[in-house]
């Protein structure tokens, strides 16, 4: 290999600026050990990316009963999930978390991320770790001790309450889990897009910040026009983080289902109305068609979102 | 940091030492008091659900029901060792197990996955192979798949394989991460020089040398980041092993829990477990809390990696 690389070197040496344009033939042989370093990669890629999405495919264009057995049925499975009003409502409930969550989630990690940006004390060192740790928890023990925390039965809420005279709302009613949900997932997650949003903050410049000081901008302003503009990059890959994630809701209301008795049903949101479908009443065509029509949308909304942020986010 | 930086430039005198002086009173003079609010308010709410499962694996089913600290404090009685004792009988101490089958899906899927994401990564940095701009593509578009979405599709195919309810069900599917890929080419980009790969080829180092003796330890933040990340990913997952796994002793912690816990829900018919779910939960946290503490000053700056443009 040696060999066949130096006089390639030698030559890029000698003219820098064309070897891209004109590629000498050891220069394109090395270029093949990309996919040698790629390869491991990509087997996993086909087989746990591709095959299981041609897969799902495949199956959701079937439908299989104990009486007919499996047939095809073209796009039938598909006009029975878009036209299912159950997971249109699960549709309907993931997109209410989506618009109500990510807000807060974001103003959350960015008010933080912004008051830890102007401080340098040890206090805001501490702050910045205890609101990164719930990250470092996982979903599951989240939801379990937000459950405990909600329930009646063993949560501070009475005793808090009760300090005010008040009694204590009842977060596992029906009306009121939509809001118990958004404080786990804003309280599981808003940490770690502070710690992406602070980086970022930190990644400016603070020369840029002088001039702004000497012409007398406060420090609201400051952070309105030059900051947040300049971190846009960030604030978008941290949106669709949370977009996708919200769209795919699962283990949170999965957990609380069992704590909060009848608030949360089966079908709560695609995602759950696909696995029960899948393990509970054993329709995996019907259930592949709802996992891939659940994939789409959020493939849609997702690349919506950064064409729509396209000038903040820099990608072309 | 503001303090250091800023040192030399004081003695310029002029306009410079103004806005510098201005800029440390804003980075870091002064009391701050509505800021240091703000914070310690965040910092009670981030804090309290953790306090909380700390005070309540230190009491028996009882104490969590109406001890005599009330749920955010200790009671009299301190129960966390019989507790950590009731762990090991129960079912004859299938909990650590548990927590076994947890460390092992997450280091054989973290590492096995970092592996993967820093040979990609390199790949597609640094050489411009035929269908590597396809294949970049298809993965950048992949980023966005649920992965969620997956996890029937995977159960099905896993399971005409026969591989369903065993340790691969888990681990195979964790070490696809595309992110960690993207994450990987992007640092790359910047990280590692061509002027300095060309001059190990001069040197006679084949690829694969340089790639090891050259690129890696340049890539050695984005390493530990997309390791952390990963690591994370598989010990969070609930939904796949959820879907692909029944055998009760093959599961992770956060699956056997949640079992746990609807044992306990189930009303007259079930156990009560909730003494010994509170403090395996809290064992549980213990050793990602700390891996995050000792390894601050590394992934603090590779979250922000992705932004990167």
């Amino acid at each position: 290999m040696a060999t066949t690389t130096a006089p390639s070197s030698a030559h890029r040496a000698e003219a820098p600026s064309q070897v891209k344009h004109r590629p000498d033939r050891s220069y394109r042989r090395r270029q093949r050990w990309g996919w040698f370093f790629v390869a491991p990669f990509a087997v996993i890629f086909l087989t746990f990316l591709i095959l299981p999405l041609v897969f799902a495919f495949r199956m959701s264009l079937f439908t299989s009963t104990l009486a007919t057995g499996t047939r095809f049925v073209g796009a039938d499975n598909y006009l029975k999930a878009f036209t299912d009003p159950i997971f249109l409502e699960g549709l309907g409930t993931v997109a209410r978390f989506a618009l109500i969550m990510i807000p807060a989630q974001m103003i959350v990690a960015l008010l933080a991320a912004l008051v830890l940006d102007n401080l340098a004390t040890w206090a805001s060192k501490f702050s910045r770790l205890m609101i990164f740790i719930p990250y470092a928890v996982p979903v599951v023990i989240g939801a379990l001790m937000w459950g405990f925390l909600y329930s009646p039965r063993f949560g501070p809420a009475s005793s808090i309450f009760g300090l005010f005279g008040l009694a204590a709302p009842e977060f596992l009613a029906q009306d009121n889990i939509f809001g118990s949900l958004v404080n786990i997932v804003t309280w599981q997650w808003a940490g770690y897009y502070m710690i992406i949003i602070y980086a970022a903050l930190r990644g400016i410049d603070p020369g840029i910040y002088e001039a702004a000081v000497l012409d007398g901008a406060s420090d609201r302003q400051i952070a309105w026009r030059i900051k947040i503009p300049m971190i846009s990059s960030s604030m978008v890959m941290v949106v669709i983080f949370a977009l996708i994630g919200t769209l795919q809701f699962f283990t949170e209301p999965q957990v609380l289902r069992g704590v909060a008795q009848g608030a949360i049903p089966t079908s709560y949101t695609p995602n759950m109305y696909a696995f029960s479908l899948a393990f509970s009443y054993s329709q995996f065509n019907y259930a592949s068609a709802i996992s891939f029509a659940l994939g789409i949308v959020v493939f849609v909304f997702s690349f919506l979102f950064l064409f729509l942020t396209r000038k903040q986010s820099g990608l072309k | 940091m503001a303090l250091v930086t800023d040192t030399p430039r004081q003695q310029d005198g002029g306009r410079k030492v103004r806005g510098a002086a201005a800029r440390n009173r804003a980075r870091n003079g002064g009391p701050r008091i509505g800021s240091h609010i703000f914070l310690l308010i965040l910092v009670i709410y981030f804090i309290t659900p953790i306090w909380w499962l700390t005070v309540a694996s230190t009491k028996d089913t009882a104490g969590l029901f109406g001890g005599s600290g009330g749920p955010l404090w200790f009671d009299n009685e301190f129960h966390l060792f019989s507790n950590i004792q009731g762990l090991f009988e129960r079912q004859d101490g299938i909990y650590w197990r548990w927590l076994g089958n947890s460390f092992l899906y997450a280091i054989s899927g973290g590492v096995g996955a970092t592996i993967l994401a820093v040979l990609a990564g390199y790949g597609f940095a640094k050489y411009d192979f035929r269908g590597r701009g396809a294949f970049f593509g298809i993965l950048l578009g992949a980023v966005m798949v649920p992965l969620t979405a997956l996890v029937i599709p995977t159960f099905v195919l896993l399971s005409s394989v026969g591989l369903v309810n065993t340790i691969w069900a888990v681990i195979l599917p964790s070490l696809l991460s595309p992110f960690g890929v993207y994450l990987m080419r992007v640092f790359a980009q910047e990280a590692v020089p061509d002027e300095l790969l060309d001059a190990a080829r001069i040197d006679g180092a084949g690829e694969i040398r340089t790639f090891f003796q050259i690129a890696l330890p340049l890539l050695r933040p984005a390493v530990v980041t997309v390791l952390l990340l990963s690591v994370v990913g598989t010990w969070n997952n609930f939904f796949l092993p959820l879907a692909v796994l029944s055998d009760p002793l093959l599961l992770p912690v956060t699956v056997g829990l949640n079992g746990w816990q609807a044992l306990s829900n189930a009303g007259s018919g079930g156990e009560a477990l909730w003494n010994l779910i509170t403090t395996g939960a809290f064992l549980s946290i213990i050793p990602l809390i700390i891996a995050f503490l000792s390894l601050q000053k590394y992934w603090q700056g590779g979250l922000s990696l992705g932004s990167l443009k």
